[in-house]
């Protein structure tokens, strides 16, 4: 379980952070996505694995983590994709001004003297 | 009542900045006032301070670092202070005649006033950090002062100079103030004072020593930092009077004296202080001799002096302490009415040209007499209150205070360099007031006005009176000051004129007429006015500095940048990452990290399959992002809903929901902006693609696996370690129900426990809104995307083909009957929205998830009917959302300060309603209701921005104007 989680994480930071160092603005945009699943399931792995653990506590009852799942990556996480969300509207903006000014979706604003 | 000396400089600067500029009269009278009101308080308080009081004033300002405001008025202190407050009275009182009309007088006095207030800050402060942040208030205002005339070059040179030079030097001195501080342990001067053995036993003592003598002698313009002085008598008069008097280069000498008790006294001292003192005086005496300007010859003069006194400093005997003191008095006097003087002389004849200048005692017989009478006391002829200091500092240069070199040849040095003084004094009185009548001079010559001359003549009055009685004047004053500089060291010395016939008298005698005599030799070399002295004209400092500036900040930093920066963000992010990395990877390496062992156990063959398709979509999805954008944003999602599928499978409801919702909205998006982007078509690849290439493609490859190699083994060490039962998780899963009122825990922490960073996200949230809707209100898309799309264009062949359709049925049939179920759909996304967003305090759901829901109701229709369609039938105001949703949030938490608790209490009860049930009814609810209204609002105005420019794009195209460009904003 773990082993295989954390293959996937890696895979995804690998290709993420690969797609970063790119010259193309969709590259970059598409990379940071990939990059933060990576780190969204990263970050809620802290919490250790837990299969079919009550996430929601009993009405009246008080919780512990022996029987529950960890909240607090769950809440960290869950403010992370919403955030994350944000960061790819505004990124996607900013490569389309970015585009309309400069005329190539080149990260550098410009074409390089020589196509890569 | 100390605090009155900061706050009325400063408070008065603030109000004489507004005064009318044409109100010379009155914002000088105010400006005096304030001068005179300090003057007169610090008289006030002297009784207090001659019987060896200490005046403090206190305010705590980061106490935690040692950092108090503090003010401490002792009697040196005080001595400076009176020195500041009444020499500044009387540069007020000058400067109303002196300065023109057309100057902006306001200004200048505002700047005057908060001059002295930063000098006064300088001698009143009790800790050493104050210090040098009045220290610095002085370099800032000083530069602001000198470049007064700022339409001059001149005086724009003169202040870059003077504030580079003092502003380096004080840095230099911030820093040993702070290894000060470090070694007594605390920052207050009265535990300074009391620690002198402490700081001369540091380990650290002579970088101390460097670095606090760095800040004062660069202050106080000592060789070889002394050139920033000349260059700074750009500024106005009145300035460089007050600027070489009372403050400023005495700042640095205040310095010397203030710590003399606690650094004097070493070795290293001696030396550097000496030398650099010892330096000083004979140069400056001797380049002041060459000067053609009346000015120029002043600031020499000073420089030479500042050096007199800090070789006085250098001794670390206490009566050369005491004569320094003493002659920081005297040279103030004479030379503030000095630079009166010449600026008399200035105002009145137009030019500072010693070359033009003669002959002007026949048209201004009371200037000339006082400034005489200064000149005299300047080169110290006796009966004047030089004469006085400089037998003081011939004794004490006699006395062998460490046998070396530098000891011995002090009293020769003294000689000459007093030689040199009276000959430049000469000079300047023999040039300017004798001598056949001027010529072509720029202006009549005439006496100033009455006032204008008051207060030289009140200065040269205090020089006759001090030099004739100092005993009966000066002595108590100065008694009090040395007192509390050298408490129970305190020599005894004697004030009086008369000391019979002594070694100092003699070289007193042999520097008097040596000097005259000098100057009658020099007299024909003088008289070919070449500006500057033989040979050391070639050696200029400000070439020097000009130089050095120019290497350092042009040459070099050019050079570093071309071999180290980069504009192009790929090597920036390489960099990154890189050390991204290196950061991660050396905590473990230094802490010494051990591989877990590897469990196979526990393999879910089904999650096993799961993460095969998601590592295929991740790697996919990075293949095709350059060629095939659409399939890779496919891939995207794929890998998208594998980490949905993981959340749900590790007990993760929350995260599940709002993953898929905003994967769903995330795709939308960049589906709309697709369509803005080039077109690139995949070349088939060629083998040979060069080696660049292919080495950039590895080691980029090389880095990411680094990177996802190193997230991977992190993640896997921690997610085999032991759970650790005690964490702040446990206090939140205790108290979720109990305080918070929910039993849904991430939701209750959401927006109860930490709804305070939650408001700072949605806040976030809210700016990322709006500036992608006004960055997309300017958006120019690219000429080449501006064609209608391929797809429409082959329907609307396809229409133009067949003669029994219109254009555009095509367009408007296209999923047709997706899009009626999707119209139909919108009840019931509203429903899931309600629903999630109910349910969310106690069960998987909340205002994030249910927000997202309900603005995905909101595309699906403009999917369906296209914009025009919608916007006929419903409008949305995201912006009203947005701005209704954070005053929501807002208002529950000042809400909870009604009922006197802190921002953002909840208060949680459960409301029975018909048919729904039960329903938890915390005042949280109401934030999350905010959160809701909020992200709906933002995710809608996001998105619908971006799906406005292809309806924005077509209108302008057919009929411009006819569509106000305000739709974009509903």
């Amino acid at each position: 379980m773990e082993l295989i989680l954390s293959a996937g994480i890696g895979a995804l930071a690998a290709s993420g952070v690969y797609l970063l160092l790119r010259p193309r603005t969709y590259q970059v945009i598409i990379g940071l996505s990939l990059l933060s699943y990576a780190v969204n399931l990263f970050i809620f792995s802290m919490g250790r694995l837990r299969v079919n653990a009550p996430p929601v506590l009993d009405p009246g009852g008080a919780g512990d983590l022996w029987r529950y799942t960890d909240p607090v990556p769950q809440a960290l996480v869950l403010t992370a994709i919403v955030i994350g969300f944000a960061m790819t509207a505004l990124f996607l903006v900013v490569l389309l001004a970015s585009r309309g000014f400069t005329g190539t979706d080149h990260v550098d604003g410009r074409e390089p003297p020589r196509g890569d | 009542m100390l605090s009155v000396f900061i706050v009325a400089p400063f408070g008065g600067s603030l109000i004489a900045i507004f005064f009318p500029s044409d109100q010379r009269g009155a914002t000088a009278w105010f400006a005096g006032a304030i001068a005179l009101v300090c003057f007169l308080l610090t008289a006030g308080l002297y009784p207090f301070v001659a019987t060896g009081g200490v005046l403090r004033f206190e305010l705590d300002w980061v106490p935690e670092l040692g950092l108090n405001f503090t003010l401490r008025l002792d009697g040196f202190a005080w001595l400076f202070s009176a020195l500041i407050t009444a020499i500044g009275f009387l540069v007020v009182l000058y400067a109303r005649y002196y300065m023109a009309d057309e100057d902006p007088v306001p200004r200048f006095f505002a700047l005057f006033l908060a001059f002295m207030g930063s000098m006064l800050g300088v001698v009143l402060s009790g800790n050493l950090i104050l210090l040098a942040v009045f220290w610095e208030l002085t370099s800032i205002v000083s530069f602001l002062l000198i470049g007064y005339w700022h339409h001059n070059a001149h005086a724009r040179d003169g202040a870059r100079i003077a504030l580079t030079m003092t502003g380096m030097g004080g840095l230099a001195m911030l820093v040993g103030l702070l290894l000060i501080g470090r070694a007594v342990g605390s920052y207050d001067l009265d535990a300074v004072l009391a620690s002198g053995d402490a700081i001369r036993s540091d380990p650290l003592y002579n970088v101390i020593l460097v670095l606090v003598l760095l800040g004062a002698l660069t202050k106080s313009a000592q060789f070889p930092f002394h050139f920033w002085l000349p260059h700074a008598m750009a500024a106005p008069t009145p300035v460089s009077a007050y600027l070489h008097s009372a403050t400023m280069v005495k700042a640095g000498v205040f310095l010397l004296a203030r710590l003399w008790p606690v650094m004097a006294g070493t070795e290293a001292w001696f030396w550097i202080v000496g030398l650099a003192g010892l330096t000083t005086l004979l140069l400056g005496a001797y380049f002041a001799i060459f000067q053609q300007d009346l000015k120029g010859l002043l600031a020499y003069s000073t420089i030479s002096h500042l050096g007199l006194i800090t070789v006085l400093l250098s001794l670390g005997s206490p009566l050369a302490a005491v004569a320094a003191v003493f002659h920081i008095v005297n040279h103030a006097t004479f030379k503030a009415s000095l630079f009166m003087a010449a600026g008399i002389i200035d105002h009145e004849t137009g030019t500072r040209d010693m070359r033009r200048l003669s002959g002007l005692f026949r048209y201004m017989p009371i200037t000339a007499t006082l400034a005489m009478v200064a000149s005299a006391a300047m080169a110290g002829v006796p009966l004047l209150n030089g004469f006085l200091s400089k037998e003081m500092f011939f004794a004490e240069a006699i006395e062998t205070h460490l046998v070396n070199a530098l000891d011995t040849t002090t009293p020769y040095v003294a000689t000459i360099a007093s030689m040199f003084a009276v000959t430049y004094s000469l000079r300047f009185i023999h040039s300017v007031f004798y001598g056949p009548l001027p010529f072509d001079l720029p202006k009549k010559p005439h006496e100033p006005p009455r006032w204008m001359r008051a207060p030289v003549d009140f200065l040269v009055l205090a020089c006759l009176v001090v030099g004739i009685i100092p005993a009966q004047t000066i002595g108590p004053f100065l008694h009090t000051a040395v007192v509390s500089i050298l408490r129970e060291d305190t020599p005894s010395y004697s004030l009086a004129v008369w000391h019979g016939l002594n070694i100092p008298l003699i070289m007193s005698f042999v520097a008097l007429s040596g000097g005259i005599g000098l100057y009658f030799l020099m007299r024909s070399y003088l008289a070919t006015g070449i500006e500057g002295p033989p040979v050391f004209r070639l050696l200029q400092g400000q070439r020097i500095f000009e130089r050095v500036l120019v290497t350092l900040s042009w040459k070099w930093a050019r050079s570093l940048e071309q071999s180290l920066g980069t504009r192009r963000l790929q090597p920036q992010m390489r960099l990154l990452i890189f050390l991204a990395l290196a950061a991660g990877a050396l905590p473990l390496a230094v802490g010494g990290y051990q591989l877990p062992p590897l469990l196979i156990r526990g393999i879910d063959p089904a999650f096993a399959l799961l993460w095969g398709t998601g590592i295929a979509c991740a790697v996919g999805s990075a293949l095709l992002a350059k060629f095939h954008r659409l399939a890779s944003l496919v891939l995207l999602g794929g890998a998208g809903l594998v980490t949905c599928l993981t959340f749900v499978w590790l007990s993760a409801p929350d995260l599940a929901v709002t993953q898929l919702l905003v994967e769903i909205v995330t795709t939308v998006l960049i589906l709309l902006g697709l369509r803005w982007l080039p077109k690139r078509i995949e070349e088939p690849e060629t083998a040979d693609i060069p080696l660049k290439i292919r080495f950039r493609r590895l080691r980029d490859f090389l880095l990411a696996t680094l990177a996802g190699g190193g997230v991977a083994l992190v993640a896997y060490t921690v997610m085999t370690r032991p759970l650790v039962p005690e964490t702040i998780a446990s206090y939140f899963l205790a108290q979720a129900y109990h305080e918070g009122g929910g039993t849904n825990v991430v939701n209750v922490i959401l927006v109860d426990f930490r709804g305070f960073d939650t408001l700072g996200e949605i806040a976030v949230l809210c700016i990322v809104a709006l500036t992608v809707f006004a960055l997309l209100l300017r958006f120019r898309p690219h000429p080449d995307s501006l064609e209608t799309p391929e797809q429409q264009r082959v329907q609307n062949a396809y229409d133009d083909d067949h003669p029994e359709r219109a254009e555009g049925d095509s367009v408007a049939e296209y999923l047709h009957i997706p899009s009626v179920i999707m119209r139909w759909m919108f009840p019931v996304t509203g429903m899931l929205a309600a629903y999630l967003f109910l349910r969310g305090h106690d069960l998987p759901g909340g205002g994030f998830a249910a927000g997202i829901a309900m603005s995905i109701g909101f595309i699906l229709q403009y999917m369906s009917g296209g914009t025009r369609w919608v916007e006929e039938r419903l409008r949305i105001h995201p912006l009203r959302w947005m701005s209704i949703g954070l005053l929501i949030a807002l208002a529950t938490g000042v809400g909870s300060w009604l009922f006197g608790y802190p921002f953002l209490t909840s208060r949680a009860e459960y409301a029975s309603l018909p048919i729904i049930g039960k329903v938890p009814l915390a005042s949280a609810i109401l934030f999350d209701l905010g959160v809701f209204s909020l992200v709906l609002g933002a995710t809608v105005l996001m998105l619908i921005a971006l799906a406005h420019q292809s309806v924005r794009r077509a209108a302008r195209a057919h009929m411009r104007a006819a569509r106000p460009e305000r739709e974009a904003a509903q």
